[in-house]
């Protein structure tokens, strides 16, 4: 029990949360980096995935796209970069970015492509051309499940943020990696809880304005 | 710096990378082999008591929502260097995806085929042993596919705090400024997850030979 009365004194310690190795400063630094990978991923991912849905084109690309993202480790991808571009924010960026890219490509398509037929055809019938049905009828409807791909997404670029301050990156996984390095678990599990409650705010902040998004108001599973 | 691929490095390292992949394969088994275990019985007991659905999925959903290394380096103070550190932190990201596919696969047995097994005279048991799971297999074998493939991608972060296969292989490439190392670990992990899938599929064909039969 003397790791959880260190964790609580390094938590207690509030010289530990201000500063420039601060849990605040750490706390915006990850923000920022998974802030850039999500706008950068996302830019590309949801028109993308938008226009593949409303042509009805791509279903083996984006499948086998989610299949890939499983299967490939962050770990390797962030090293790889690394040793690629060097230490620094640009490789770890681009990681978080190529991990952000599958869940929303992924659910912006299940979410076009889960289209009622007959609404397709009503809004054809009514005379929408191919723009006005994507804009003002796909989209809509696609939102929850766009919402969803972009929690996905969120919560796995808030994870792979904290493993990239194995590679060196700021963020707060310095203290898990920090605090493992030197034997000081108080600062170790002060950053696993810290990262915790990140990740898990985020869900569920997302989480609800993915349902406050839905047109229909009414629940739906995410494809993924 | 060196090169980005080496067959030397196969050649040279044959033993360690043949130990590694031991580990990979076996920190992935054994967590994947628990968290079924765990999984199963939690997933039928909230399909026949639905009140335990909500907290059952919140819990592991929250779980899985942990970022892997705060997972990871959660028990390190306690179980330190050993297995256990890694193995505990994988199982628990098991959890949601085979709770909520098998839960799947239980909702979707059709109402009418229950029905006329209840007529029939099975009882609960024998409708769960018999009936349910395996017309719920197809999507407890998607829930392992998921797990497997991406608990042997998970396994490589275990590196930086224990145990972590050919993660361990990865940092190595990075430390030394050989990324040969890095990207022959990779590619042997990604393998590894494609050869996963494919048997699961394999046993899957097996266990359900009446989906062939069409």
């Amino acid at each position: 029990m003397n790791e959880l009365r260190e964790t609580w004194s390094w938590l207690t310690t509030g010289s530990h949360w201000t500063g420039g190795a601060g849990v605040f400063a750490r706390l915006l630094e990850h923000l920022q980096l998974c802030a850039e990978a999500m706008l950068l991923a996302g830019v590309v991912a949801i028109p993308l995935a938008l226009v593949l849905g409303h042509i009805r084109r791509g279903t083996s690309f984006v499948v086998s796209l989610a299949n890939a993202a499983r299967a490939v480790p962050t770990l390797a991808v962030l090293v790889l970069l690394v040793l690629r571009m060097g230490i620094g924010d640009r490789p770890v960026v681009y990681a978080l970015a190529l991990f952000a890219f599958p869940p929303m490509v992924t659910n912006t398509y299940a979410g076009v492509r889960g289209v009622d037929a007959d609404v397709r055809d009503a809004a054809r019938g009514l005379g929408l051309s191919g723009g006005q049905l994507l804009r003002r009828i796909e989209l809509p409807l696609a939102l929850p499940l766009i919402a969803a791909g972009v929690r996905t997404a969120a919560v796995q670029v808030i994870a792979t943020a904290t493993i990239a301050a194995i590679v060196g990156s700021g963020g707060l996984g310095r203290f898990i990696v920090d605090g493992f390095q030197t034997s000081d678990y108080g600062q170790l599990i002060s950053g696993v809880l810290v990262v915790a409650a990140l990740a898990i705010s985020v869900e569920l902040l997302l989480g609800s304005a993915e349902s406050a998004l839905d047109p229909l108001r009414r629940r739906r599973s995410p494809a993924v | 710096m060196g090169p980005w691929w080496s067959g030397d490095f196969f050649a040279k390292r044959a033993t360690e990378i043949e130990a590694a992949t031991r580990e990979h394969v076996i920190l992935t088994l054994i967590a994947v082999g628990i968290g079924f275990a765990i999984s199963l019985p939690l997933a039928v007991l909230a399909h026949r008591r639905p009140r335990f659905a909500t907290p059952l999925l919140g819990i592991s959903g929250a779980i899985y929502t942990i970022p892997s290394l705060a997972l990871f380096a959660l028990l390190l103070p306690w179980t330190g260097l050993s297995r256990a550190t890694v193995e505990i932190g994988l199982v628990g990201y098991t959890l949601l995806i085979l709770i909520r596919n098998t839960m799947t696969g239980l909702a979707g047995v059709p109402g009418e085929v229950v029905d006329a097994a209840r007529g029939m005279g099975y009882g609960s048991h024998r409708l769960l042993y018999r009936v349910e799971l395996p017309l719920a297999l197809p999507a407890i074998f998607a829930g392992l596919r998921i797990a497997t493939v991406s608990t042997i991608a998970l396994v490589t972060v275990g590196a930086e705090v224990s145990n972590g296969g050919l993660g361990r292989l990865i940092l190595q490439g990075l430390q030394d400024e050989y990324p040969a190392e890095a990207v022959g670990a990779s590619v042997l992990c990604v393998g590894l997850a494609l050869v996963a899938d494919l048997l699961l599929v394999g046993i899957q064909r097996l266990v359900t030979p009446w989906a062939r039969r069409r």
